[in-house]
């Protein structure tokens, strides 16, 4: 270690691309004494610094372990290609920020897993961590090595690589693991004692402990418990009061600019809504608010002890959160007076969203956005997305109304059900606003310009625990062909000119479906990859397609299996073991009536029983509402 | 609106962050310890503040500077220099605080000059001249009229004559690692850095230094005072 209490040389930070990802000593990160902790935990975002400072969720459970007198929890990223070369070429192992030592010198490694592309990173922190690849493989003195965030809720592709998965929110279990933890170590267990009794706390599930077996035909046939006192199902982790809870008064304050550059307010979890492609409104039943009063005390401590000039609200659907005039009257008239700048994602636009935002923001500036994520109505109502035409042109035309002139429009391409007249529908929905504008606006009045619209579409990828994860993928070509639809659909238009069009990659999209419905199998495929060269795969100038199509071929499977096949009704998932609260039932329900094109109310106006009642938490009837 | 003047430390690893995130660290420092600070009208309002001459990445300093504007009458400079320390990294320490005179230029505008201190970093210096090999190759440049340093960029290439920009050049006594100390001119974007006199000071001797050998520290800067003295800029606030 150079005298300066840094890991790496100073030769290697004047050569790499940002030193300052790899310096720790940020405002608020967490010294302690490593001889006064019992416990030593690493936590890793795997994607690069920027990205992985931005994460709310790992600020939560870096504050929370903190908490603990007992252990010192430190972050982790992946080193971005340059250092991860230099660290291969020179056998440097992987390091914590806080202490500036190896990784491997940590009780735990918890890695958040929050999109199915980051999961080569995660073999490339092991790896450059010095930890065997597989769990089976690690020996005493290894960290634990943790797994949580979205991407757990199907564990299985990735399964091999992990000791545990914590299934659920983070707040509630880790205590009870840590005290297991230390239990264990002054009895002398072994890592696998440990393990066996770390698999009876709620929410952990220990891959190793399970046995899996396949039918002919490739499909999931059983998955048991493999070792006795192992539970069968593993049921997700909630918080059940969110006033209630962690959350970080003192953030780290990167000194890079980072995605998110400032105080990062979540008002509350969950979403009423349902649409049927959406995972986290799936995932994160029931919806729970955090208090006004809670909300704003927290706020205020946390731009006192960051300094951030902005702060962001954040939540599936801003806009459905009951008391969301209330916070922001005060919100706005505090950071007025502070010179700190609110942004409102998630917005639905109507006469008093657009009222905030005049408030907020510079209209010149700013654009206004709409995710109706379908073109039609009909197509609309098949993915349960509750927003009308009517909805939309009269949001548009309010705002058009007010002087806003940048319009962005989101839609999805490839839903189950979709044909092309749906598709042409994008077309004219922007036509429709843009000749609003014309017909609203004279000419003489247009300061700020004439219209403008973009039309972004990404293509859908099933995913587990929705509606929709029964539902076949669009193969690559399919995609491109309906990009072209639209395409051709807005081209069409009176106001095609004032209509930008732009659509994402499809190679990446069923790779994403290969990772997100995998099972077990799909971990060699992983592995090849990775063994391949492939990191840093949720970016588009490193992610090589060729890598994985050799890799699957390789493996011996296929994408027509996992990402182009309609599931029967029947087939046993292998991510049932998991317990979302979210029946399965209820799921292959709504995905009938999405066939139907039938809409299901949310959770506000009428329960659907969906299952997640039974946490007895937040907006799901038969909860007793506590003071508030 | 008046001006106060911050003298700044960068030490340690703070060194490897770059200008503008140590533009974008005060911004957040400033609110952080709640100085009451001016800001510019207009739709996003930004804090009034000015930087002399930037550090390169991997360089240390006792003498950095900003000019900040405050909205108080009489600045309470210890109590913002209490402040500013209490919401502060360790490596980077607020040395002082003063009020600058209504007609004193801005910290960026008035650089005529900057100081360094130079030694060679520990896993490097034996493949370096030691002190007296340093003490000879200085007293050579010194005695002589020009040193053509040869300045090669990807775009451009020129010759420089070093000596119009050295205003003194010294080594100290110390055991087997020297320390350099130089005041070069820092008046404009031209200007040299202290890496370029000790690669020509090393290549009279024909001794080619290893790739970051230098550890450098930038000690305070100058400007010119009306009869054309250094003055540092420290001294410029009251
Ligand atoms: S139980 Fe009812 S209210 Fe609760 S999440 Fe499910 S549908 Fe919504």
């Amino acid at each position: 270690m150079s005298s300066d209490n840094l890991f790496l040389s100073n030769d290697i930070l004047m050569s790499v691309e940002k030193p300052e990802r790899y310096i720790g000593h940020e405002v608020n990160s967490c010294i302690k004494d490593p001889d006064s902790v019992r416990v030593r935990f690493a936590m890793c975002f795997p994607d690069v610094y920027e990205i992985g400072m931005s994460h709310l969720g790992i600020q939560i459970i870096y504050d929370m372990l903190n908490s603990f007198d007992d252990v010192w929890c430190e972050r982790v990223y992946s080193p971005w290609v340059d250092l991860d070369k230099v660290m291969r070429e020179k056998n440097i192992p992987l390091f914590m920020l806080e202490s500036q030592t190896p990784v491997k010198n940590a009780d735990f490694l918890g890695i958040t897993i929050q999109y199915e592309m980051c999961y080569t990173n995660i073999l490339q922190v092991l790896d450059l961590s010095g930890i065997p690849l597989e769990s089976g493989d690690r020996k005493e003195d290894d960290p634990i090595v943790i797994g949580g965030g979205p991407c757990t809720y199907n564990p299985e592709p990735i399964a091999d690589f992990f000791d545990i998965f914590y299934i659920g929110e983070g707040e509630t279990r880790y205590r009870e693991l840590i005290d297991l933890y230390e239990k264990c170590k002054d009895e002398g267990c072994t890592r696998d004692e440990f393990l066996i009794k770390a698999a009876s706390i709620p929410g952990l599930y220990v891959p190793r402990f399970y046995n899996v077996e396949y039918n002919e035909d490739g499909t999931l046939k059983s998955f048991t418990p493999a070792v006795e006192g192992v539970p069968a199902k593993v049921r997700k982790e909630v918080v059940k009061n969110l006033d209630d809870t962690y959350y970080p008064k003192k953030p780290v304050v990167p000194y890079i600019r980072c995605v998110q550059d400032r105080v990062v307010l979540e008002i509350m979890r969950g979403c009423i809504r349902g649409c049927r492609f959406c995972q986290a409104g799936e995932l994160y039943r029931p919806v729970r608010e955090r208090s006004v009063d809670k909300l704003l005390d927290t706020v205020y401590q946390m731009l006192d002890s960051t300094g951030y000039e902005e702060v962001s609200l954040s939540s599936l659907s801003s806009s459905d959160y009951t008391h969301l005039p209330e916070l922001l009257d005060n919100l706005i008239e505090e950071c007025n007076k502070r010179k700190v700048n609110i942004t409102l994602p998630s917005l639905r636009i109507d006469a008093f969203s657009l009222d905030v935002m005049n408030k907020v923001e510079d209209i010149k500036k700013s654009s206004v956005t709409f995710a109706p994520e379908a073109g039609s109505q009909r197509l609309r109502n098949v993915i349960n997305k509750g927003l009308t035409e009517e909805d939309i042109l009269s949001g548009a035309g309010q705002a058009i109304q007010g002087g806003w002139t940048k319009f962005k429009f989101y839609f999805m391409l490839g839903h189950p059900f979709e044909t092309d007249e749906d598709i042409e529908g994008i077309g004219d929905l922007a036509n429709k606003v843009a000749a609003e504008f014309f017909e609203m606006v004279p000419k003489d009045k247009r300061t700020n310009g004439p219209i403008s619209i973009t039309v972004s579409t990404s293509f859908f990828v099933p995913k587990p625990f929705t509606a929709f994860q029964w539902a076949p993928q669009c193969t690559q070509d399919e995609f491109i062909r309906k990009a072209y639809v639209c395409r051709g659909g807005i081209a069409n238009q009176l106001n095609q000119k004032r209509i930008h069009y732009n659509w994402h990659d499809a190679d990446t999209s069923v790779i994403e479906a290969l990772l997100a419905r995998g099972d077990r199998k799909v971990s060699a495929v992983i592995k090849k990859v990775y063994e391949k060269g492939g990191i840093y795969d949720a970016w588009s100038d490193y992610y090589k397609h060729d890598r994985w199509v050799k890799a699957i071929e390789e493996c011996g499977l296929s994408l027509d299996f996992y990402a182009f096949r309609e599931r029967k009704d029947d087939e046993l998932f292998p991510w049932d073991f998991i317990d979302i609260g979210v029946s399965k039932a209820f799921l292959l329900k709504e995905y009938k009536k999405a066939a139907r094109g039938e809409i299901t109310s949310n959770c506000r106006n009428k329960c659907s029983g969906c299952g997640a009642a039974s946490f007895g938490a937040g907006i799901c009837p038969g909860v007793v509402k506590s003071g508030n | 609106m008046k001006k106060i003047r911050v003298r700044f430390t960068k030490h340690g690893a703070v060194r490897y962050i770059g200008h503008l995130d140590v533009m974008r660290y005060f911004q957040k420092c400033i609110r952080r310890a709640k100085v009451n600070v001016s800001y510019s009208a207009g739709y996003s309002p930004h804090q009034i503040m000015t930087f002399a001459a930037p550090l390169g990445v991997g360089l240390e300093s006792e003498g950095e500077y900003m000019d900040i504007g405050v909205e108080d009458e009489n600045p309470d400079c210890a109590a913002i220099k209490d402040a500013l320390n209490e919401a502060s990294v360790d490596g980077i320490r607020i040395k002082s605080v003063k009020v600058l005179p209504e007609d004193a230029g801005n910290a960026m505008a008035s650089v005529y000059a900057s100081s360094y201190e130079i030694t060679f970093y520990d896993d490097k210096k034996d493949d370096c001249p030691g002190t007296e090999k340093v003490r000879e190759l200085i007293e050579r440049m010194n005695a002589m009229d020009h040193c053509v340093y040869h300045k090669e960029t990807k775009k451009t290439s020129r010759d420089i004559d070093l000596k119009e920009f050295i205003y003194e050049l010294k080594v100290s006594d110390s055991e087997d690692n020297p320390v350099i100390n130089m005041t070069i001119n820092s008046s404009s974007a031209d200007s040299i850095k202290p890496g370029f006199v000790m690669e020509f000071m090393c290549g009279l001797d024909n001794i080619k230094l290893p790739v970051n050998a230098l550890k450098i520290t930038r000690l305070d800067m100058f400007t010119q005072d009306e009869e054309g003295n250094l003055k540092s800029l420290e001294e410029v606030g009251i």
